[in-house]
């Protein structure tokens, strides 16, 4: 295997600054650059910038590319309007999920999907096996593609100074000009918009923006402000062994649609009830920060399963997570513990997202 | 980067400050930089006896945990539970308000062993 860690376009500009750069998903990425708490701030209360390059691109286009997704993917196509995305999931045929990714539909027969960065390599020929063919062309463009994401109740002004000429599309709306792709979405709760470009002029945008009040951002807060509004990280909250009931995306799979590769089993699940399912976690008081794999206990003490995510949230200041939890320990309200280093902390299954704005 | 001419150092990046045979620890300006906002710490225990080198306690930012280290052998005689309260005391004021532990001394040659502030200054650079 090809080891080689991989650089975005934005690399030199990220040591300018002074980010501090780790491994992730492949790629070297800026975990922080001032500090993980004084970042997810930024993004809160006025604006920050991520470097968003080493996540995927494909295009999809062609006459039957509509109906082609909608048998690959859970959320149904057929509503898409032209200039609008959807979050969607992609399943294997057990009901896993293989990734989560949002589609836009950039024209009548065109649509473009940004998929995880981790997950190109399994996702790319899955894509090309099941839509490729009459009618559609599958493209994966993903090394072509330098990508931010502009996030924080700021963003929108900052659009407006940077790209006078320009309007930001509305939310979870598409717009292609000039070679650039802009989309109003993001993965932080804030409002925002995700913006690609070529690699050749990625770093005179990213300071464009900078320059007009968006605070660089890295992947330390990335996690703490997604973790915030409940959004689940593939890998980590959602993997190929478990389905998307489970993980609480029922919302985003329609069922009663057209079929899509593991429907069938989500169907039947649906009908025999869910055995277990992701719970957000919250502290009653102090602790020690519950992380990714600590153990979740019942209040008899048993261990019913372990945190697939955990931070301490800069916003309510206390510890956050979440869990697959058996069905009957999955109520709001439900007292669990966390362990951490032998010692265990009081925490209460609560309501996603934990953190919502003013 | 602030490297008092006052205190020892480990390689752990802990400070000693030596106070007749009790010895006050913290970590330095350095170790809680790279730490960024401190947001818990567990406490060693008192009255508990380690080794020089054992893990101690735990301080933890919002990106991960890490251990803190007996700077030298002895008894935990008293630690900052202001740090309970406030864990930012250690960003704030790392050789001060910030301190973590007091540990008795057994061995002055594991004192006079510990870094000057010249060789710590060189080991961070």
């Amino acid at each position: 295997m090809d080891e080689v860690i991989q650089r975005t376009a934005l690399h030199s500009t990220h040591e300018e600054l002074g980010g501090k750069m780790v491994p992730f998903a492949g790629w070297e990425m800026p975990v922080q650059y001032s500090s993980i708490m004084q970042e997810h701030t930024a993004v809160r209360e006025k604006c920050g910038i991520f470097d968003i390059s080493h996540m995927g691109e494909v295009f999809i286009t062609g006459p039957a590319a509509g109906e082609r997704l909608n048998a690959l993917l859970t959320n149904d196509v057929s509503k898409l309007s032209i200039g609008k995305g959807q979050y969607t999931l992609m399943l294997n045929e057990q009901g896993g999920v293989i990734d989560d990714l949002i589609l836009y539909r950039s024209g009548e027969d065109s649509y473009f999907a940004v998929i995880n960065a981790a997950c190109i390599d399994r996702d790319v020929p899955h894509m090309q096996q099941h839509l490729a063919g009459d009618g559609v062309d599958f493209r994966n463009e993903s090394d072509d593609w330098s990508a931010m994401a502009v996030q924080g109740p700021h963003a929108a002004d900052i659009f407006s100074q940077v790209l006078p000429d320009m309007e930001l599309p509305p939310r979870n709306g598409i717009l292609e000009k000039d070679g650039l792709i802009i989309c109003r979405t993001g993965y932080t709760g804030e409002d925002g918009f995700e913006f690609f470009s070529p690699h050749d002029v990625a770093a005179e945008w990213f300071k464009k923006f900078i320059a007009a009040g968006a605070e660089p951002c890295g992947l330390g807060c990335r996690d703490s402000l997604r973790l915030e509004v409940g959004f689940p990280l593939n890998g980590s909250d959602l993997s190929e062994d478990i389905t998307p009931l489970e993980s609480g995306l029922g919302f985003f799979v329609s069922l009663d649609s057209a079929d899509f590769l593991g429907k069938e089993i989500l169907v039947k699940q649906k009908a025999d009830g869910l055995k277990r399912k992701l719970v957000g976690i919250q502290y009653t008081g102090k602790g020690a920060p519950p992380r990714a794999h600590y153990a979740v206990e019942s209040a008899q003490g048993e261990v019913i399963g372990e945190l697939t995510s955990g931070v301490f949230s800069p916003s309510l200041k206390s510890g956050i997570g979440m869990a697959y939890l058996p069905i009957d320990h999955t109520k709001i309200g439900t007292d669990v513990c966390i362990e951490v280093r032998g010692k265990r902390f009081p925490a209460k299954v609560v309501k996603k997202p934990f953190y919502k704005k003013g | 980067m602030n490297v008092p001419d006052n205190l020892k150092y480990t390689s752990d990046h802990e400070w000693v400050l030596v106070d007749g045979d009790v010895a006050l620890v913290g970590i330095t300006d350095h170790a809680q930089e790279e730490l960024t906002d401190v947001v818990f710490v567990e406490l060693p225990e008192r009255d508990k006896t380690f080794d020089q080198g054992d893990a101690v306690g735990v301080v933890e930012s919002v990106k991960a945990a890490s251990d803190i280290y007996a700077a030298i052998s002895g008894e935990i005689v008293e630690v900052n539970e202001d740090l309970s309260d406030d864990p930012s005391l250690i960003n704030a004021d790392p050789y001060g308000d910030g301190w973590i532990y007091k540990i008795s001394i057994n061995l002055e040659s594991e004192v006079e062993a510990l870094m000057d502030p010249e060789d710590y200054e060189d080991f961070i650079s």
